[in-house]
C-alpha cells in the first residue's frame, strides 16, 4: 500500500469544517503530495456531525482508507464517532479548554494526545472562536513538521478577496497553533510524511471540474434550481458567469427557474435559440425534467443534463452517495430514443465528459446525460493543471443550415442528421409531436416511419463515437472488478495500491454507458477468468445493463447501498472469497 | 402549411387572424417572430402559422420562450397557450414569468375548457359548470388569471375577446410593443364543449375599458377592474381592453461572450491551486 498519512477533522455543523478541510486539501496538494477526500454532513445547516477527511500521500492515490493517522476533535461527538478508525500511535488533536471533551475512551499508550487551548488561540486578541479550525489546521501542519509558509499562503489565497484584515487575522491563528505545537510538543509524530513529489495539482470537487469543463466547452446558458448533490456546480457557474474584470461582460447566462421543469425547458428554449444549453439536478429533479428530456429528444434539440445521484427513492438520504438510478436515466421519459448516458469517474474524466457531451449533444441534435453522483460531486480529488489549463476538445457544433435555398427542419438524411438552423435564419418549425420533413404534424404512417427511422440513423452513427473502456492494474488479473463511474477511485486503489494474497486484480471501468462498448466488453469477458461487479446500489443495476447488451451475466457481485462510498478495505475483504 | 382543423366556429380562428393582422400591421417577417406554443387546441396553430414555430409541451411554453428570449433577444417571442396549460400544468411559470419581466408576450386563448381531450372543467371554467370530468357542476371557483397576473407582478395585463377582430388586434399589437411581460388573456368560445359561453353570451356582457375612459396606469384600479369577472355566483359585465401597464425594468441578459476568453478561464484555474 501507498505509504500515505489520514487526516479527519469533526464538529458540529457551521463551525466551518468544511472551510478547514478545503483549506487543508490545498494546502497539502501545495505541499507535492496526492490526496483523496471526502466530506461527510448530515442535510442540516446548523447542528449535527461534519467532517471532512483527507488521506495524503507522495505516490499515487484514488481513494480514502479507512484508518485515521491524525485526528482533530473539535467536540466530544467526533472521538465518540471515530475512535474505532483510529490507526496505532495515531495523533489526536482536541481543544483542552473545553471540558466537555473526554479522552478516556481513548487508551492512553496507544496514541499521541495534542491538548491544544484552541478556543483561546482563537480569541486571543479579539478573534472570532470560529477561527478555532484555523489554530486547527495550523496545530496539524505543526504535527506533520510541513513548511508553515505553504499553510499561510493558502489560507491567504483563499481569503484574499475578503480583504487584508481577514487575511491577517486567519493566518496569525494558524501561525499561533503552528507555534504551539512546536513550543510544546517538540517530539517527532510516529506517523512521519516521506517527502512529497506529485507534479502541480488542481484541487477541485466533481462539481467545480464540470464547470471549468462546460466552460471550456463554450456554455452559453445553465439553468439549475438548487439540489444537493450539483449545488457546488450552480454556486461555480453563478460566480463566473461574469468575466470578472468586466461587470457587464457575460461568458454565459446562469439563469435560476422557478422549478426544474423551468430549468429544463428554458435551458431547451436557449439551446434552441444556439447557445450550449446545461440543466443540472438530482433524481428529484430530474423526475420532473424527464417529459421535457423526451421533447429534446423529439425536437432534436441539444442539451445536456448534469445527473447528480444520491440513494433513492424520494427524499432518500439527500447528503450521501450511491448509484441508484442508473436504469431510471436509460429508460427516462416516453418512446424509443437513445438515452445517452455517459458516466465520469473522476475530477478528469468529469471535466473531458461534460466537453464530450456537449459535442455530442450537438453533433447528434439530443439531449445527453452525464451520471455522477454525490461522492464524485461534492468530494475533493486532484486534477492535472496542465490538464485543466490546456486540454479542450475542439467544439464540435454539427451540422447547420447555410441559410441557402429551401429549409426543412427535419430533412430527411443518409445519416439521420438534419442540419439545424436557428430561429431568426429563416422560417421554419420545431415540434415535439410526430412531424413530417418540414415539421408539420403527422400521423401518417409513411412519414412516422420516415422520421423514426432517421432518427433511429443518427443514434447508429453516434454508436461510433464509443471509446473502448478503460482497464487498470495488472493486464493478466485472476479477478477483473467491474464498475462504472465514481467507483473508478476506489477500484483503482484496490488493484494497483493493495494486495489480495496469490491473485492479481485489475479494474475495467465503463464511462460510456450508452451507448455501450458492448463488442470491446465482450471480448475482454471472452479473455478474463473471474469478473465480480462492484456498484453502490442494491440490484446491480449495471450487471443488468451488461447482460442486456452483451448476454453475458456476472453472478459475482460486491454492493454496498448504505449511502457510504465503498472503501477499498472492504472490497479485498469481500474478495477473500474468491483468494 | 396545413389547413386549420378547428371546428368551424372556433374562436381559435379569429385570434388566428388577429395575430395575421398584427404581424402585417407591425411589418414582421415569419423569421423575426417565434411563436411557442403550448399543446392544446391553440397549438394547432403550428401548422397553419404566420410566424416561426415552437410546438412545446403542455404548460411549458413560458420557460421555453423565457430561454430563447434570453438566447436570441432581438427576435419577438410570443408564448401562445390555452387557459388549462397556463392556469393548470403551468400556472407557476406565470408567476415567475410576471415576477421576472422578461420581455415576452404572452397569448392565452381562453375558452373555459379542456376542448382537445374533448371536454373537462379547465381552470377558468365557471361554479357549477357541467362537463364530463364535473357531471354534477363544477365544485371549485373560476380562476382570475388577470388578478393573479397583476398581483405576480406582471408589467402589461390585458383582456381580449376572439369576437371582436379589431380590438383583439390593437391589444396584441400594444403587448407585443410593450417592453416587459404581456399578458393577454383572450376569450375564446369553444363551439363544441362549452355551450355556456358562447359568442352571443360574451357580447351580452363585454364592454371596452377604454370607451369608459378607464386609465391603466394604478394597480390597485387594474386589480379592482379584474375583480369585476368572474365573480362566482353573479352574472356580470365583462371588462376588455389593457387593465394595466407599467415600464418596468426588463432584465437584460445581453452581452454574452462566450468566445474563448483564455485569461479568464487561466484566472479561474487559480482559484483552484
Amino acid at each position: 500500500m501507498a505509504n500515505s498519512l489520514t487526516w479527519r477533522i469533526g464538529g458540529e455543523a457551521g463551525f466551518g469544517i468544511m472551510a478547514a478541510g478545503a483549506i487543508f486539501s490545498k494546502a497539502l496538494t501545495r505541499a507535492k503530495f496526492y490526496i483523496a477526500s471526502a466530506v461527510d454532513y448530515p442535510s442540516l445547516i446548523r447542528g449535527g456531525h461534519n467532517t471532512f477527511v483527507i488521506r495524503a500521500s507522495n505516490e499515487p492515490i484514488y481513494s480514502l482508507v479507512k484508518p485515521v493517522d491524525l485526528l482533530v476533535a473539535l467536540n466530544q461527538e467526533t472521538i465518540t464517532l471515530h475512535k474505532d478508525e483510529l490507526s496505532s500511535g495515531a495523533g489526536v488533536i482536541y481543544d483542552s479548554g473545553d471540558k466537555s471533551i473526554d479522552t478516556g475512551v481513548l487508551p492512553k499508550d496507544n496514541f499521541k494526545f495534542y491538548p491544544v487551548p484552541l478556543l483561546e488561540i482563537a480569541t486571543k486578541d479579539g478573534g472570532h472562536k470560529l477561527m478555532m479550525n484555523n489554530v486547527a489546521l495550523g496545530v496539524s501542519w505543526a504535527v506533520l513538521n510541513l513548511p508553515l509558509e505553504i499553510l499561510t499562503q493558502v489560507i491567504a489565497d483563499v481569503f484574499a478577496k475578503k480583504g487584508e484584515e481577514i487575511v491577517a487575522e486567519n493566518t496569525r491563528a494558524a501561525k499561533a497553533g503552528y507555534d504551539y505545537v512546536k513550543t510544546n510538543f517538540p517530539e517527532e509524530f510516529s506517523h512521519k510524511m516521506e517527502k512529497g513529489n506529485a507534479p502541480p495539482q488542481l484541487v477541485v470537487t466533481g462539481n467545480e471540474a464540470m464547470g471549468l469543463g462546460a466552460l471550456k466547452a463554450g456554455l452559453g446558458f445553465a439553468a439549475l434550481y438548487p439540489m444537493t448533490p450539483i449545488n457546488g456546480l450552480l454556486h461555480f457557474l453563478a460566480s463566473h458567469e461574469f468575466i470578472s474584470a468586466e461587470k457587464n461582460k457575460r461568458q454565459f447566462v446562469y439563469y435560476q427557474p422557478e422549478d426544474e421543469i423551468a430549468g429544463i425547458n428554458s435551458a431547451i428554449g436557449a439551446s434552441y435559440g444556439g447557445l450550449r444549453s446545461l440543466v443540472a439536478t438530482s433524481g428529484g429533479g430530474f423526475s420532473l425534467m424527464v417529459e421535457a428530456l423526451g421533447m429534446a429528444a423529439m425536437t432534436e434539440i441539444p442539451l445536456v443534463v448534469v445527473m447528480g445521484t444520491r440513494p433513492g427513492p424520494s427524499s432518500g438520504l439527500p447528503t450521501w452517495t450511491g448509484q441508484g438510478d442508473l436504469k431510471f436515466m436509460l429508460s427516462a421519459s416516453q418512446g424509443d430514443f437513445t438515452r445517452v448516458v455517459l458516466a465520469p469517474g473522476d475530477p478528469e474524466e468529469a471535466f473531458e465528459m461534460i466537453q464530450t457531451a456537449f459535442n455530442l449533444s450537438d453533433k447528434y441534435q439530443t439531449p445527453v446525460i452525464v451520471l455522477v453522483d454525490k461522492l464524485l460531486c461534492e468530494n475533493t480529488g486532484t486534477m492535472d493543471r496542465l490538464l485543466s489549463s490546456k486540454f479542450q476538445l475542439p467544439i464540435e457544433r454539427g451540422k447547420l443550415y447555410t441559410g441557402n435555398g429551401e429549409y426543412k427542419r427535419y430533412e430527411v438524411t443518409e445519416d439521420g442528421i438534419s442540419p439545424r438552423a436557428l430561429p431568426g435564419q429563416t422560417y421554419f418549425i420545431t415540434n415535439s409531436y410526430e412531424h413530417n420533413e418540414a415539421g408539420l404534424s403527422t400521423e401518417e404512417a409513411k412519414d412516422i416511419e420516415s422520421m423514426v427511422e432517421k432518427r433511429a440513423r443518427k443514434y447508429e452513427l453516434l454508436t461510433q463515437e464509443v471509446a473502448a473502456p478503460q482497464i487498470y492494474g495488472d493486464k493478466e488479473a485472476d479477478i477483473t472488478l467491474v464498475g462504472w463511474g465514481s467507483t473508478k477511485g476506489v477500484a483503482r486503489e484496490v488493484v494497483e495500491n493493495m494486495k489480495l494474497p496469490g491473485k492479481k486484480l485489475n479494474y475495467l471501468h465503463l464511462n460510456w454507458i450508452n451507448p455501450f462498448p458492448k463488442e470491446a466488453l465482450v471480448k475482454i469477458f471472452s479473455q478474463v477468468k473471474k469478473i465480480v461487479d462492484i456498484e453502490a446500489n442494491s440490484t446491480a443495476q449495471m450487471a443488468g445493463w451488461i447482460r442486456e447488451q452483451t448476454g453475458i451475466e456476472i453472478k459475482d457481485r460486491i454492493l454496498k447501498y448504505d449511502g457510504r462510498p465503498f472503501y477499498p478495505e472492504e472490497i479485498i475483504e469481500a474478495l477473500k472469497k474468491y483468494a | 402549411m396545413l389547413n386549420p382543423t378547428w371546428c368551424p366556429g372556433c374562436g381559435n380562428f379569429g385570434i388566428w387572424q388577429a395575430l395575421k393582422n398584427v404581424t402585417a400591421n407591425l411589418s414582421l417577417k415569419p423569421e423575426e417572430v417565434v411563436a411557442v406554443f403550448d399543446i392544446g387546441c391553440n397549438s394547432n396553430m403550428t401548422n397553419w402559422s404566420p410566424v416561426t414555430v415552437f410546438e412545446s409541451l403542455h404548460g411549458r411554453t413560458l420557460p421555453v420562450a423565457a430561454g430563447l428570449k434570453i438566447a436570441q433577444p432581438t427576435l419577438t417571442v410570443l408564448a401562445v397557450a390555452g387557459d388549462g396549460g397556463c392556469y393548470g400544468e403551468g400556472g407557476n411559470h406565470l408567476l415567475h414569468a410576471a415576477k421576472r419581466n422578461l420581455d415576452l408576450t404572452l397569448f392565452v386563448h381562453d375558452n373555459q375548457i379542456y376542448a382537445l381531450t374533448a371536454g373537462q372543467t379547465s381552470p377558468t371554467s365557471g361554479h357549477g359548470f357541467k362537463t364530463k370530468s364535473t357531471p354534477q357542476g363544477a365544485i371549485d371557483l373560476s380562476f382570475n388569471p388577470l388578478a393573479v397576473a397583476l398581483s405576480a407582478g406582471a408589467s402589461f395585463v390585458a383582456r381580449g375577446f376572439a369576437g371582436d377582430l379589431p380590438h383583439l388586434t390593437s391589444l396584441m399589437a400594444a403587448a407585443i410593443n410593450h417592453k416587459g411581460f404581456a399578458m393577454v388573456d383572450i376569450l375564446q368560445p369553444c363551439v363544441t364543449f362549452n355551450p355556456l359561453n358562447t359568442f352571443d353570451w360574451f357580447r351580452q356582457r363585454v364592454y371596452d375599458l377604454d370607451k369608459e375612459g378607464y386609465k391603466p396606469d394604478n394597480k390597485l384600479a387594474a386589480l379592482e377592474k379584474a375583480m369585476e369577472w368572474p365573480k362566482n355566483g353573479e352574472d356580470n359585465k365583462i371588462p376588455l381592453g389593457i387593465f394595466y401597464k407599467e415600464e418596468r425594468e426588463v432584465p437584460s441578459y445581453l452581452g454574452i461572450d462566450n468566445s474563448k476568453n483564455k485569461s479568464n478561464l487561466e484566472e479561474i484555474t487559480s482559484e483552484f491551486l
